[in-house]
């Protein structure tokens, strides 16, 4: 037998007790895993190391349009090689499916984005048709649309001039992503941005972001400055992020998911402290008379500390890594099962964020009974006193 | 190497219960020879136990000396004192104290977790000591499993294993019936004559004190005589 021995066997002397209790450590860190994973996607700063792409949006919010006419500004802009527009549109398929739809500008899309992968023919259809309309190919294997066909959508923004929302494309094309990962994001539409400024009561002329593609070698930090700087104090001041914060942005529409996440985290780990913390001081109080042979044996004070605290230790760990290992299990599973649409990366900074959490965890529980069992008198617990 | 294992002198244990201060012991001298078999016996409330753990270093006198084995032992700090005593005493208790999550060979294991001894030297010593106690068929089985008689040879066991020079029993055959009693009792006598340990045991049974070498009572905290046996 070993110190660790005698601890796993106190820790199993009931048996249902600490196997529920491993059950709530596991389950707070697998939620914990998983939202940590969601609020550290969120919560990534602005990064233009390595950005390619630009997105400029209204200062306010990207719900502001902008004036197309800001174009030739942009392209004048050194560093920038292209600029295309897009505009949310609000699609929705059939009766009540919200479809990520954006009216964009054929041609400069085109060249802003050359991860999207189509026949060359299906981009001349796109510039050439006006009711043209490109799907991705998640998404039109989801609903089985195929080229050729008429696709009915209606926005829950823009009706058209009179007045009805629906509205009806032709679908010209279906494009997929140059790799793998980008073939999992491929669950938009596209259609062509004169269509709908022609054929809209409102927001004719306007877009919602302009997405601006670096020259190589340019600083997007500079690109950044230098746009934003240049529509200060105007009427359509603008917010220049890199790509992947704006659609970080985008999603954050919803709330600050960083604090809901805060939230429920402290809400998981206050009750689990409550429910572990309760789990331990009443194992400690149940064997006071054990304890004191212990240190009538010649454990000191410390020992005894020491084997509470490792107690509660291995409870957190053992639950704790269990709870990681299964969120780590159920990012990926969620990642597989929206086709990579929604990633909840369980990597080395949440996981070490989770080791941090479960140490903190281990000693929060456990300092108190391991304190009142390093302080026991061995003549008053042997006397039951 | 001294002659007594035991001295006592002046001592004076007082514990203070709410405002009252109540002396369990007072003034109280005695020595005991390194190999004697002493009994304590007195009535409830005597002092016997308290006496009995401050020679064990389980507690501190309020004033006085205690003298184990040549150790100023109420000199020494809390740390020192536990591991003064999983060195130099064995402890045997009424109600036998195992851990009903060890086995038998897991209790009597426990004391030398302190020791630097491999896995392999701490298991010989473990089935020395249950084969002493003669138990070594029993060694897999949990404290539940065994008898009170086979609970209270296994806390033997533990009290020997580190093979300590002095053991303390309090009331150790208190929860035995009168054969099993004899049983512990005349294991306590062997362990005390074949083994050479020093052995002070608390009870209240005058047949469980015939097995001592001489028997100590004390009234009020006060030692009353000393009664040499043959």
């Amino acid at each position: 037998m070993t110190r660790a021995g005698f601890v796993v066997a106190n820790l199993f002397r009931k048996k249902t007790r600490t196997i529920l209790t491993l059950l709530s450590v596991t389950t707070a860190f697998l939620l914990f895993g998983l939202l940590q994973s969601l609020s550290h996607v969120f919560n990534a700063g602005a990064d233009f190391v390595g950005a390619t792409r630009l997105v400029t949006q209204a200062r306010v919010s990207f719900t502001q349009p902008l004036p197309v006419g800001m174009l030739p500004k942009l392209e004048a802009v050194p560093g920038v090689a292209r600029v295309t527009y897009s505009q949310w549109f609000g699609g929705v398929w059939q009766t009540n499916t919200q479809v990520f739809t954006f009216a964009v500008d054929a041609p400069s899309y085109h060249d802003v984005y050359p991860e999207w992968v189509m026949p060359e023919d299906q981009w001349k259809a796109f510039t050439a048709t006006r009711t043209a309309m490109l799907a991705g190919r998640l998404l039109a294997d989801q609903y089985g649309w195929k080229v050729g066909q008429k696709i009915p959508l209606s926005s829950n923004i823009y009706p058209q001039k009179n007045g009805s929302k629906s509205w009806e494309f032709d679908l010209v094309g279906i494009y997929d992503g140059k790799d793998e990962n980008w073939k999992k994001q491929t669950n938009a539409v596209f259609i062509n941005h004169d269509y709908f400024d022609e054929a809209t009561l409102f927001g004719k002329d306007r877009t919602n972001f302009f997405i601006i593609k670096l020259a190589p070698g340019a600083s997007g930090e500079a690109v950044s400055k230098t746009i934003d700087g240049m529509f200060e104090n105007s009427p359509d001041e603008t917010k220049t992020q890199t790509e992947k914060e704006f659609n970080l942005g985008f999603v954050k529409q919803i709330g600050d998911i960083g604090l809901m996440v805060r939230w429920i985290l402290f809400a998981v780990f206050f009750t689990l402290l409550l429910v572990v913390g309760n789990t331990m001081a009443q194992s400690v109080r149940e064997r006071v008379p054990e304890l004191a042979v212990l240190k009538t044996l010649g454990f000191s004070d410390t020992d005894v500390l020491g084997l509470v605290l490792a107690e509660a230790g291995a409870l957190c760990v053992a639950g704790g890594l269990l709870g990681l290992t299964l969120a780590s299990v159920a990012g990926g599973m969620v990642e597989k099962a929206t086709g990579g649409q929604f990633q909840l990366p369980v990597d080395a900074f949440v996981w070490s964020v989770g080791i941090a959490a479960i140490l903190l965890m281990s000693i929060a529980v456990g300092l108190l009974p391991a304190l009142r069992a390093q302080r026991l008198k061995i003549v008053d617990a042997l006397a039951g006193r | 190497m001294p002659e007594f294992m035991v001295q006592v002198r002046n001592v004076t244990k007082a514990y203070e219960r709410g405002k009252q201060k109540i002396e369990v012991l007072h003034e109280l001298t005695l020595d005991i020879p390194r190999g004697d078999f002493v009994a304590l016996m007195g009535p409830s409330g005597s002092g016997k136990t308290t006496l009995l753990n401050l020679i064990g270093g389980l507690d501190k006198p309020s004033a006085g000396e205690i003298h184990v084995g040549g150790v100023h032992i109420d000199r020494l700090s809390s740390s020192e004192l536990a591991r003064w005593r999983a060195r130099n005493v064995g402890f045997v208790f009424q109600f036998y104290n195992l851990m009903p999550v060890l086995s038998a060979e897991g209790n009597v294991e426990l004391p030398l977790l302190l020791t630097r001894l491999s896995a392999a030297q701490r298991k010989k010593s473990v089935a020395a000591a249950l084969a002493l106690v003669g138990l070594a068929d029993r060694a897999k089985h949990k404290p539940r499993e065994l008898s009170g008689g086979q609970e209270q040879r296994v806390a033997v066991a533990r009290a020997l294993v580190s093979d300590p020079p002095l053991l303390v029993c309090d009331e150790p055959t208190g929860d035995l019936d009168r054969k099993t009693a004899d049983e512990i009792l005349g294991l306590l006598q062997v362990l005390n004559r074949e083994h050479g340990k020093t052995i002070v045991i608390v009870t209240h049974d005058p047949k469980a004190a015939e097995y001592a070498r001489r028997t100590l009572h004390l009234e009020k905290g006060q030692l009353l005589e000393q009664a040499t046996l043959a």
